[in-house]
Protein backbone atom coordinates (compact mmCIF):
# COMPACT_ATOMS: atom_id res chain seq x y z
CA UNK A 1 0.00 0.00 0.00
CA UNK A 2 1.41 3.54 -1.07
CA UNK A 3 1.38 6.49 1.19
CA UNK A 4 -1.02 8.03 -1.05
CA UNK A 5 -3.97 5.30 -0.39
CA UNK A 6 -2.89 5.38 3.34
CA UNK A 7 -3.45 8.76 3.74
CA UNK A 8 -6.88 8.62 1.79
CA UNK A 9 -7.48 5.48 4.02
CA UNK A 10 -7.02 7.62 6.89
CA UNK A 11 -9.12 10.72 5.76
CA UNK A 12 -12.03 8.55 5.46
CA UNK A 13 -12.09 6.41 8.65
CA UNK A 14 -11.62 9.55 10.45
CA UNK A 15 -14.94 10.62 8.50
CA UNK A 16 -16.77 7.26 9.36
CA UNK A 17 -15.64 7.93 13.06
CA UNK A 18 -16.77 11.75 13.46
CA UNK A 19 -20.30 10.87 12.03
CA UNK A 20 -20.28 8.26 14.15
CA UNK A 21 -19.42 10.24 17.50
CA UNK A 22 -22.34 12.96 16.20
CA UNK A 23 -24.71 10.51 15.89
CA UNK A 24 -24.44 8.93 19.27
CA UNK A 25 -24.97 12.01 20.66
CA UNK A 26 -28.03 12.91 18.42
CA UNK A 27 -29.45 9.32 18.89
CA UNK A 28 -29.13 9.27 22.74
CA UNK A 29 -31.03 12.72 23.03
CA UNK A 30 -33.70 11.52 20.24
CA UNK A 31 -34.09 8.24 22.55
CA UNK A 32 -34.16 10.42 26.03
CA UNK A 33 -37.13 12.79 24.20
CA UNK A 34 -38.61 10.03 22.70
CA UNK A 35 -39.21 7.89 25.71
CA UNK A 36 -40.29 11.09 27.50
CA UNK A 37 -43.05 11.50 24.74
CA UNK A 38 -43.71 7.73 25.01
CA UNK A 39 -44.34 8.13 28.54
CA UNK A 40 -45.91 11.69 29.33
CA UNK A 41 -47.42 13.06 26.19
CA UNK A 42 -50.67 11.28 26.86
CA UNK A 43 -50.66 12.19 30.64
CA UNK A 44 -50.60 16.36 30.05
CA UNK A 45 -53.88 18.04 29.81
CA UNK A 46 -55.24 21.16 31.28
CA UNK A 47 -56.03 19.38 34.40
CA UNK A 48 -52.48 18.40 34.87
CA UNK A 49 -51.15 21.56 34.73
CA UNK A 50 -53.69 23.52 36.88
CA UNK A 51 -53.78 20.71 39.55
CA UNK A 52 -52.23 20.87 43.23
CA UNK A 53 -50.27 17.97 44.05
CA UNK A 54 -51.81 14.94 45.48
CA UNK A 55 -50.79 11.68 46.96
CA UNK A 56 -53.08 9.88 44.25
CA UNK A 57 -50.90 10.36 40.80
CA UNK A 58 -53.90 10.67 38.91
CA UNK A 59 -55.14 13.40 40.45
CA UNK A 60 -51.58 15.47 40.74
CA UNK A 61 -50.53 18.23 39.09
CA UNK A 62 -47.98 20.57 38.38
CA UNK A 63 -49.57 24.16 39.41
CA UNK A 64 -47.39 24.98 42.41
CA UNK A 65 -44.58 23.50 41.02
CA UNK A 66 -45.01 25.72 37.35
CA UNK A 67 -45.53 28.74 39.19
CA UNK A 68 -43.03 28.53 41.73
CA UNK A 69 -40.92 27.93 38.86
CA UNK A 70 -42.35 31.36 37.49
CA UNK A 71 -41.79 33.06 40.70
CA UNK A 72 -37.67 32.03 40.87
CA UNK A 73 -37.43 32.87 37.14
CA UNK A 74 -39.21 36.07 37.57
CA UNK A 75 -36.95 37.15 41.24
CA UNK A 76 -33.75 36.03 39.82
CA UNK A 77 -34.36 38.19 36.98
CA UNK A 78 -35.13 40.95 38.94
CA UNK A 79 -31.84 40.65 41.35
CA UNK A 80 -29.15 38.91 39.14
CA UNK A 81 -29.75 41.01 35.74
CA UNK A 82 -28.95 44.59 37.38
CA UNK A 83 -26.71 43.44 39.75
CA UNK A 84 -24.44 41.31 36.89
CA UNK A 85 -24.84 43.65 33.77
CA UNK A 86 -23.97 46.75 36.34
CA UNK A 87 -20.73 44.84 37.46
CA UNK A 88 -20.25 43.93 33.71
CA UNK A 89 -19.93 47.18 32.70
CA UNK A 90 -18.03 48.63 35.67
CA UNK A 91 -15.45 45.89 34.94
CA UNK A 92 -15.27 46.22 31.26
CA UNK A 93 -15.56 50.28 31.19
CA UNK A 94 -14.21 51.89 33.90
CA UNK A 95 -12.23 49.51 35.77
CA UNK A 96 -8.27 49.72 35.29
CA UNK A 97 -6.54 46.77 33.17
CA UNK A 98 -4.05 45.61 35.78
CA UNK A 99 -2.73 42.66 37.76
CA UNK A 100 -6.19 42.69 40.18
CA UNK A 101 -8.69 43.19 37.15
CA UNK A 102 -7.46 40.51 35.03
CA UNK A 103 -7.29 38.12 38.79
CA UNK A 104 -10.98 39.31 39.50
CA UNK A 105 -11.56 38.27 35.52
CA UNK A 106 -9.96 34.54 35.96
CA UNK A 107 -12.01 34.68 39.41
CA UNK A 108 -14.85 35.58 37.75
CA UNK A 109 -14.97 33.11 34.98
CA UNK A 110 -13.83 30.26 37.43
CA UNK A 111 -16.95 31.12 39.32
CA UNK A 112 -19.17 30.38 36.89
CA UNK A 113 -17.91 26.31 36.82
CA UNK A 114 -18.57 25.76 40.97
CA UNK A 115 -20.64 23.53 41.35
CA UNK A 116 -23.82 24.56 41.87
CA UNK A 117 -24.89 22.93 45.16
CA UNK A 118 -21.79 24.80 46.47
CA UNK A 119 -24.12 27.76 45.99
CA UNK A 120 -26.81 26.01 47.75
CA UNK A 121 -24.38 26.14 50.77
CA UNK A 122 -23.74 29.15 50.41
CA UNK A 123 -27.50 30.10 50.46
CA UNK A 124 -28.16 28.29 53.03
CA UNK A 125 -25.63 29.88 55.32
CA UNK A 126 -26.28 33.54 54.01
CA UNK A 127 -29.97 33.60 52.96
CA UNK A 128 -31.32 31.05 54.85
CA UNK A 129 -29.79 31.11 58.19
CA UNK A 130 -27.99 34.73 58.56
CA UNK A 131 -30.55 36.89 56.87
CA UNK A 132 -33.59 34.27 58.36
CA UNK A 133 -35.30 34.38 55.14
CA UNK A 134 -36.19 30.80 55.71
CA UNK A 135 -36.80 28.27 52.74
CA UNK A 136 -38.78 31.09 50.96
CA UNK A 137 -39.06 32.23 46.93
CA UNK A 138 -36.48 34.94 48.10
CA UNK A 139 -33.79 32.94 49.38
CA UNK A 140 -33.93 30.27 46.77
CA UNK A 141 -33.51 33.00 43.93
CA UNK A 142 -31.09 35.17 46.14
CA UNK A 143 -29.28 31.62 45.61
CA UNK A 144 -29.69 31.14 41.94
CA UNK A 145 -29.06 35.01 41.44
CA UNK A 146 -25.74 34.39 42.45
CA UNK A 147 -25.23 30.93 40.91
CA UNK A 148 -25.95 33.04 37.33
CA UNK A 149 -24.27 36.14 38.13
CA UNK A 150 -20.68 35.48 36.75
CA UNK A 151 -22.28 33.90 33.51
CA UNK A 152 -24.27 37.37 32.69
CA UNK A 153 -20.54 39.33 34.14
CA UNK A 154 -18.72 37.31 31.47
CA UNK A 155 -21.56 37.68 28.67
CA UNK A 156 -22.29 41.36 29.59
CA UNK A 157 -17.83 42.08 29.24
CA UNK A 158 -18.30 39.81 25.82
CA UNK A 159 -20.68 41.65 24.42
CA UNK A 160 -19.59 45.20 25.52
CA UNK A 161 -15.83 43.82 24.29
CA UNK A 162 -17.65 43.28 20.63
CA UNK A 163 -18.72 47.25 20.08
CA UNK A 164 -15.93 48.71 17.87
CA UNK A 165 -13.66 51.22 19.00
CA UNK A 166 -15.19 53.56 16.52
CA UNK A 167 -18.24 53.98 18.11
CA UNK A 168 -16.86 54.97 21.39
CA UNK A 169 -14.65 57.46 19.52
CA UNK A 170 -17.00 58.80 17.90
CA UNK A 171 -19.33 59.62 21.03
CA UNK A 172 -16.50 60.77 22.53
CA UNK A 173 -15.65 63.32 20.28
CA UNK A 174 -18.69 64.90 19.77
CA UNK A 175 -18.02 65.75 23.70
CA UNK A 176 -20.08 62.96 25.12
CA UNK A 177 -19.21 61.94 29.10
CA UNK A 178 -18.27 57.62 29.03
CA UNK A 179 -21.71 57.92 31.09
CA UNK A 180 -23.35 58.98 28.13
CA UNK A 181 -21.42 56.90 25.47
CA UNK A 182 -21.95 53.86 27.46
CA UNK A 183 -25.85 54.47 28.16
CA UNK A 184 -26.89 55.98 24.40
CA UNK A 185 -24.46 54.14 21.94
CA UNK A 186 -22.33 50.73 24.18
CA UNK A 187 -25.14 48.90 25.45
CA UNK A 188 -27.84 49.62 22.42
CA UNK A 189 -25.04 48.05 20.61
CA UNK A 190 -24.34 45.53 22.76
CA UNK A 191 -28.08 44.76 24.13
CA UNK A 192 -28.26 41.55 21.71
CA UNK A 193 -25.25 39.94 23.20
CA UNK A 194 -26.34 41.40 27.03
CA UNK A 195 -29.91 39.64 26.31
CA UNK A 196 -28.51 36.66 24.74
CA UNK A 197 -26.02 35.76 27.94
CA UNK A 198 -29.05 37.08 30.43
CA UNK A 199 -31.46 34.16 28.75
CA UNK A 200 -29.41 31.33 28.78
CA UNK A 201 -28.64 32.12 32.68
CA UNK A 202 -31.91 32.49 33.79
CA UNK A 203 -32.63 28.75 31.42
CA UNK A 204 -30.04 27.23 33.13
CA UNK A 205 -31.43 28.65 36.69
CA UNK A 206 -34.75 26.83 35.63
CA UNK A 207 -33.32 23.68 35.66
CA UNK A 208 -31.42 23.56 38.88
CA UNK A 209 -32.14 21.43 41.43
CA UNK A 210 -29.21 21.03 43.97
CA UNK A 211 -28.67 24.52 45.37
CA UNK A 212 -32.74 24.43 46.25
CA UNK A 213 -32.73 21.03 47.57
CA UNK A 214 -29.89 21.99 49.98
CA UNK A 215 -31.86 25.53 50.95
CA UNK A 216 -34.48 24.04 51.71
CA UNK A 217 -37.36 23.96 49.31
CA UNK A 218 -40.06 21.56 49.73
CA UNK A 219 -41.15 19.00 47.24
CA UNK A 220 -44.77 18.84 48.48
CA UNK A 221 -46.30 22.37 48.63
CA UNK A 222 -50.21 22.11 49.18
CA UNK A 223 -50.70 25.74 48.10
CA UNK A 224 -49.40 28.29 45.36
CA UNK A 225 -46.87 30.52 46.20
CA UNK A 226 -48.56 34.36 47.31
CA UNK A 227 -45.63 36.31 47.96
CA UNK A 228 -41.96 35.99 47.71
CA UNK A 229 -41.66 34.71 51.46
CA UNK A 230 -43.60 31.90 50.72
CA UNK A 231 -42.22 28.26 51.07
CA UNK A 232 -41.75 27.36 47.04
CA UNK A 233 -41.30 24.20 44.62
CA UNK A 234 -40.11 24.17 41.42
CA UNK A 235 -40.71 21.88 38.59
CA UNK A 236 -37.40 19.73 38.50
CA UNK A 237 -37.87 19.78 42.24
CA UNK A 238 -41.20 18.20 41.96
CA UNK A 239 -39.71 15.98 39.14
CA UNK A 240 -36.85 15.06 41.53
CA UNK A 241 -39.78 13.43 44.31
CA UNK A 242 -42.22 12.05 41.66
CA UNK A 243 -39.41 9.49 40.23
CA UNK A 244 -38.33 8.73 43.60
CA UNK A 245 -42.14 7.15 44.41
CA UNK A 246 -43.37 3.92 43.43
CA UNK A 247 -46.09 4.13 41.89
CA UNK A 248 -45.61 3.78 38.33
CA UNK A 249 -48.47 7.17 37.57
CA UNK A 250 -45.72 9.40 39.41
CA UNK A 251 -43.31 8.12 37.15
CA UNK A 252 -45.88 9.22 34.34
CA UNK A 253 -46.23 12.75 35.66
CA UNK A 254 -42.30 12.84 36.14
CA UNK A 255 -42.37 12.06 32.62
CA UNK A 256 -44.97 14.91 31.82
CA UNK A 257 -43.67 17.21 34.10
CA UNK A 258 -40.32 16.89 32.00
CA UNK A 259 -41.62 17.63 29.15
CA UNK A 260 -43.23 20.69 30.11
CA UNK A 261 -39.47 21.56 31.55
CA UNK A 262 -38.28 21.37 28.26
CA UNK A 263 -40.62 23.24 26.24
CA UNK A 264 -39.89 26.08 28.78
CA UNK A 265 -35.84 25.76 28.30
CA UNK A 266 -36.42 25.31 24.49
CA UNK A 267 -38.70 28.56 24.59
CA UNK A 268 -35.75 30.61 26.64
CA UNK A 269 -33.05 29.23 24.15
CA UNK A 270 -35.07 29.71 21.30
CA UNK A 271 -35.46 33.47 22.55
CA UNK A 272 -31.70 33.82 22.78
CA UNK A 273 -31.05 32.10 20.01
CA UNK A 274 -33.95 34.32 17.90
CA UNK A 275 -32.18 37.80 19.43
CA UNK A 276 -28.47 36.60 18.73
CA UNK A 277 -29.56 36.34 14.88
CA UNK A 278 -31.42 39.64 14.72
CA UNK A 279 -28.74 41.37 16.09
CA UNK A 280 -26.05 39.76 13.57
CA UNK A 281 -27.80 40.91 11.04
CA UNK A 282 -28.60 44.51 12.12
CA UNK A 283 -25.13 45.29 12.91
CA UNK A 284 -22.55 45.04 10.36
CA UNK A 285 -20.44 48.25 10.83
CA UNK B 1 -8.51 85.83 18.10
CA UNK B 2 -8.89 81.82 18.02
CA UNK B 3 -6.17 80.38 17.47
CA UNK B 4 -4.14 76.92 18.62
CA UNK B 5 -0.31 76.93 20.06
CA UNK B 6 1.74 74.37 20.92
CA UNK B 7 4.69 75.25 22.82
CA UNK B 8 7.82 72.90 23.15
CA UNK B 9 5.04 69.80 23.09
CA UNK B 10 6.54 66.15 23.66
CA UNK B 11 4.11 62.71 23.64
CA UNK B 12 5.04 59.20 25.19
CA UNK B 13 3.21 55.87 25.03
CA UNK B 14 4.42 54.50 27.94
CA UNK B 15 8.45 54.33 27.04
CA UNK B 16 7.96 55.21 23.71
CA UNK B 17 8.95 58.90 22.78
CA UNK B 18 6.82 59.72 20.20
CA UNK B 19 6.52 63.55 19.40
CA UNK B 20 9.51 65.54 20.09
CA UNK B 21 9.72 69.13 21.35
CA UNK B 22 7.08 70.07 18.42
CA UNK B 23 6.11 74.11 18.60
CA UNK B 24 3.74 75.22 15.93
CA UNK B 25 0.87 78.07 15.56
CA UNK B 26 -2.61 77.44 13.90
CA UNK B 27 -4.26 80.47 12.34
CA UNK B 28 -7.80 80.59 12.73
CA UNK B 29 -10.25 80.10 9.72
CA UNK B 30 -7.60 78.35 7.70
CA UNK B 31 -6.75 74.62 7.14
CA UNK B 32 -3.50 73.33 8.07
CA UNK B 33 -2.37 70.17 6.76
CA UNK B 34 -0.68 67.71 8.59
CA UNK B 35 1.88 65.14 6.73
CA UNK B 36 4.34 62.77 7.33
CA UNK B 37 5.32 59.25 6.98
CA UNK B 38 3.00 56.49 8.79
CA UNK B 39 3.82 56.47 12.75
CA UNK B 40 5.29 59.65 12.33
CA UNK B 41 3.25 61.06 14.86
CA UNK B 42 0.87 63.66 13.15
CA UNK B 43 -2.18 61.47 13.91
CA UNK B 44 -0.92 61.24 17.69
CA UNK B 45 -0.25 65.60 17.76
CA UNK B 46 -3.67 65.62 16.55
CA UNK B 47 -5.16 63.92 18.43
CA UNK B 48 -3.67 66.08 21.55
CA UNK B 49 -5.75 68.91 20.81
CA UNK B 50 -9.07 67.74 21.93
CA UNK B 51 -7.47 64.89 24.06
CA UNK B 52 -8.71 61.83 21.95
CA UNK B 53 -5.04 60.16 23.61
CA UNK B 54 -6.78 60.48 27.01
CA UNK B 55 -8.13 57.05 26.92
CA UNK B 56 -4.91 55.19 25.85
CA UNK B 57 -2.96 53.60 28.44
CA UNK B 58 0.14 55.39 28.84
CA UNK B 59 -0.35 58.16 27.18
CA UNK B 60 1.78 61.24 28.89
CA UNK B 61 2.28 64.61 27.65
CA UNK B 62 4.57 67.39 28.54
CA UNK B 63 4.71 70.90 27.14
CA UNK B 64 2.13 73.73 26.80
CA UNK B 65 -1.43 72.76 24.00
CA UNK B 66 -2.95 76.17 24.15
CA UNK B 67 -6.71 77.08 22.71
CA UNK B 68 -7.52 80.57 22.73
CA UNK B 69 -4.44 81.07 24.96
CA UNK B 70 -5.58 78.10 27.54
CA UNK B 71 -4.20 75.25 28.43
CA UNK B 72 -6.21 72.63 27.64
CA UNK B 73 -4.82 70.00 29.52
CA UNK B 74 -4.98 72.02 32.58
CA UNK B 75 -7.33 70.02 35.49
CA UNK B 76 -9.96 72.89 35.56
CA UNK B 77 -10.92 72.09 31.93
CA UNK B 78 -13.44 69.99 31.19
CA UNK B 79 -12.91 67.90 28.72
CA UNK B 80 -16.30 67.07 27.19
CA UNK B 81 -16.07 71.02 26.54
CA UNK B 82 -12.75 71.18 25.28
CA UNK B 83 -14.70 68.26 22.52
CA UNK B 84 -17.40 70.61 21.94
CA UNK B 85 -15.62 73.25 21.06
CA UNK B 86 -12.74 70.98 19.22
CA UNK B 87 -14.72 68.69 17.00
CA UNK B 88 -13.63 65.82 15.44
CA UNK B 89 -14.15 63.31 12.02
CA UNK B 90 -12.35 60.22 11.94
CA UNK B 91 -10.32 57.93 9.16
CA UNK B 92 -13.52 55.65 8.75
CA UNK B 93 -16.82 57.54 8.64
CA UNK B 94 -18.41 55.99 11.78
CA UNK B 95 -22.01 56.80 12.27
CA UNK B 96 -23.86 55.98 15.14
CA UNK B 97 -26.30 52.80 14.07
CA UNK B 98 -29.40 55.13 14.61
CA UNK B 99 -31.42 57.21 11.94
CA UNK B 100 -29.72 60.35 10.20
CA UNK B 101 -31.43 62.75 12.09
CA UNK B 102 -30.64 61.01 15.67
CA UNK B 103 -27.00 61.00 14.50
CA UNK B 104 -26.77 64.96 14.09
CA UNK B 105 -28.96 65.66 16.65
CA UNK B 106 -27.04 63.29 19.59
CA UNK B 107 -24.43 65.76 20.27
CA UNK B 108 -27.27 68.23 21.30
CA UNK B 109 -28.97 66.22 23.00
CA UNK B 110 -26.52 64.73 25.01
CA UNK B 111 -26.05 68.65 26.29
CA UNK B 112 -29.60 68.34 27.79
CA UNK B 113 -31.20 70.35 24.36
CA UNK B 114 -34.70 68.56 23.80
CA UNK B 115 -36.89 71.22 22.15
CA UNK B 116 -37.79 69.61 18.84
CA UNK B 117 -38.02 72.84 16.81
CA UNK B 118 -34.39 73.67 18.12
CA UNK B 119 -33.56 70.12 17.22
CA UNK B 120 -35.30 70.44 14.22
CA UNK B 121 -33.01 73.69 13.27
CA UNK B 122 -30.26 72.46 14.15
CA UNK B 123 -29.95 69.20 12.09
CA UNK B 124 -30.85 71.03 9.19
CA UNK B 125 -28.38 73.62 9.22
CA UNK B 126 -25.94 71.16 9.79
CA UNK B 127 -27.09 69.29 7.25
CA UNK B 128 -27.10 72.33 4.86
CA UNK B 129 -23.51 73.18 5.43
CA UNK B 130 -22.21 69.40 5.11
CA UNK B 131 -24.13 69.79 1.88
CA UNK B 132 -25.82 66.95 2.50
CA UNK B 133 -29.10 68.55 3.12
CA UNK B 134 -30.52 67.80 -0.74
CA UNK B 135 -29.79 63.79 -0.22
CA UNK B 136 -31.09 63.65 3.41
CA UNK B 137 -34.01 65.83 3.63
CA UNK B 138 -36.23 63.40 3.02
CA UNK B 139 -34.46 60.33 4.74
CA UNK B 140 -34.17 61.87 7.65
CA UNK B 141 -35.43 58.87 9.66
CA UNK B 142 -33.73 56.15 7.65
CA UNK B 143 -30.45 54.46 9.46
CA UNK B 144 -27.70 56.28 8.90
CA UNK B 145 -25.66 53.08 7.77
CA UNK B 146 -27.76 53.10 4.56
CA UNK B 147 -26.02 56.07 3.30
CA UNK B 148 -22.98 55.49 0.91
CA UNK B 149 -19.51 55.72 2.62
CA UNK B 150 -19.33 59.87 1.09
CA UNK B 151 -22.14 60.12 2.11
CA UNK B 152 -21.66 58.99 5.96
CA UNK B 153 -18.52 61.25 6.29
CA UNK B 154 -20.81 64.18 5.22
CA UNK B 155 -23.03 62.95 8.46
CA UNK B 156 -20.48 62.79 10.21
CA UNK B 157 -18.82 65.91 9.68
CA UNK B 158 -22.47 67.19 9.60
CA UNK B 159 -22.94 65.97 13.47
CA UNK B 160 -19.31 67.38 14.17
CA UNK B 161 -20.56 71.05 13.21
CA UNK B 162 -24.21 70.48 14.66
CA UNK B 163 -22.56 71.05 18.51
CA UNK B 164 -21.41 74.40 16.70
CA UNK B 165 -17.10 73.97 17.27
CA UNK B 166 -14.48 76.52 16.06
CA UNK B 167 -11.82 73.73 15.36
CA UNK B 168 -12.41 70.96 13.39
CA UNK B 169 -10.10 68.05 13.48
CA UNK B 170 -9.93 65.66 10.65
CA UNK B 171 -7.71 62.29 10.79
CA UNK B 172 -7.32 61.37 7.17
CA UNK B 173 -11.50 62.14 6.91
CA UNK B 174 -10.89 60.59 2.86
CA UNK B 175 -8.91 58.21 2.90
CA UNK B 176 -11.32 55.52 3.10
CA UNK B 177 -13.70 56.68 -0.05
CA UNK B 178 -13.83 56.80 -4.02
CA UNK B 179 -12.28 59.68 -5.64
CA UNK B 180 -15.63 61.74 -6.53
CA UNK B 181 -16.24 61.26 -2.40
CA UNK B 182 -13.30 62.49 -1.76
CA UNK B 183 -13.50 65.86 -4.19
CA UNK B 184 -16.87 66.58 -2.28
CA UNK B 185 -14.85 66.15 1.11
CA UNK B 186 -12.21 68.73 -0.13
CA UNK B 187 -14.83 70.69 -1.47
CA UNK B 188 -16.39 71.40 1.42
CA UNK B 189 -13.56 71.63 3.76
CA UNK B 190 -12.98 75.11 1.82
CA UNK B 191 -16.29 76.36 2.23
CA UNK B 192 -15.78 75.16 5.97
CA UNK B 193 -12.73 76.92 6.48
CA UNK B 194 -14.62 80.81 6.03
CA UNK B 195 -16.19 79.58 9.48
CA UNK B 196 -13.90 77.51 11.31
CA UNK B 197 -10.25 76.33 11.88
CA UNK B 198 -9.51 73.08 10.33
CA UNK B 199 -6.70 70.87 10.91
CA UNK B 200 -6.29 67.95 8.78
CA UNK B 201 -4.01 64.62 8.84
CA UNK B 202 -3.67 63.52 5.19
CA UNK B 203 -1.60 60.65 3.29
CA UNK B 204 -2.50 62.27 0.05
CA UNK B 205 -0.22 64.83 -1.24
CA UNK B 206 -2.27 66.36 -3.59
CA UNK B 207 -4.94 66.80 -1.22
CA UNK B 208 -2.93 68.57 1.22
CA UNK B 209 -1.40 71.10 -1.68
CA UNK B 210 -5.05 71.74 -2.92
CA UNK B 211 -6.81 72.57 -0.06
CA UNK B 212 -4.34 73.63 2.84
CA UNK B 213 -3.15 77.28 3.65
CA UNK B 214 -0.23 75.59 5.89
CA UNK B 215 1.32 72.57 6.05
CA UNK B 216 3.71 70.75 8.79
CA UNK B 217 5.86 67.72 7.83
CA UNK B 218 6.72 65.34 10.48
CA UNK B 219 9.25 62.48 10.33
CA UNK B 220 9.74 60.67 13.07
CA UNK B 221 8.15 61.87 15.58
CA UNK B 222 10.02 65.41 14.70
CA UNK B 223 8.35 68.64 13.03
CA UNK B 224 10.64 68.98 10.41
CA UNK B 225 9.04 71.78 8.29
CA UNK B 226 6.09 74.13 8.79
CA UNK B 227 5.22 76.76 6.23
CA UNK B 228 2.51 78.03 3.98
CA UNK B 229 1.64 74.73 1.98
CA UNK B 230 2.64 77.04 -1.56
CA UNK B 231 5.93 77.77 -0.34
CA UNK B 232 6.57 74.04 0.94
CA UNK B 233 5.56 72.26 -1.78
CA UNK B 234 7.19 74.32 -4.22
CA UNK B 235 10.25 75.31 -2.27
CA UNK B 236 11.09 73.12 0.50
CA UNK B 237 14.13 74.11 3.26
CA UNK B 238 14.99 70.72 4.32
CA UNK B 239 15.99 67.75 2.46
CA UNK B 240 13.85 65.31 3.93
CA UNK B 241 11.19 67.50 3.00
CA UNK B 242 12.07 67.31 -0.38
CA UNK B 243 12.44 63.83 -0.79
CA UNK B 244 8.98 63.21 0.79
CA UNK B 245 6.82 65.34 -1.02
CA UNK B 246 8.61 64.23 -4.21
CA UNK B 247 7.81 60.67 -3.71
CA UNK B 248 11.64 59.28 -2.20
CA UNK B 249 10.49 57.81 0.79
CA UNK B 250 7.37 57.53 2.33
Amino acid sequence: MNNLRKNRLIDETFRYFGIACTLFGLVMLAIFIGKILLDGAGRIDWDFIMSLPSRKPEKAGILTAWTGTTWILGLTAIIAIPIGVAAGIYLEEYGNKNRLASIVEINIANLAGVPSIIYGLLGLEIFVRTLKLGGSLLAGAFTLALLILPIIIVATREALKAVPGSLREASYGMGATKWQTIWYQVLPASSGGILTGIILSLSRAVGETAPLIVIGALAYVPFIAKSPMDEFTVLPMQIFNWVSRPQHGFIVNAASAIIILLIITFILNGIAIYLRNKWQKKINW
Amino acid sequence: MKNIQANNVDAYYGENHVLKDITLNVKEKSVTAFIGPSGCGKSTFLRMFNRMNDYIEGFRKEGEILIDGKEIYDKDVRVEELRQNVGMVFQRPNPFPKSIYDNVAYGLRIQGIKDKTRLDQAVENALRKSVLWDEAKDNLNKSALSLSGGQQQRLCIARTLAVEPTIILMDEPASALDPISTSKIEELILELKVDYTIIIVTHNMQQAARISDKTAFFYIGELIEYNKTKDLFTNPENERTENYISGRFG
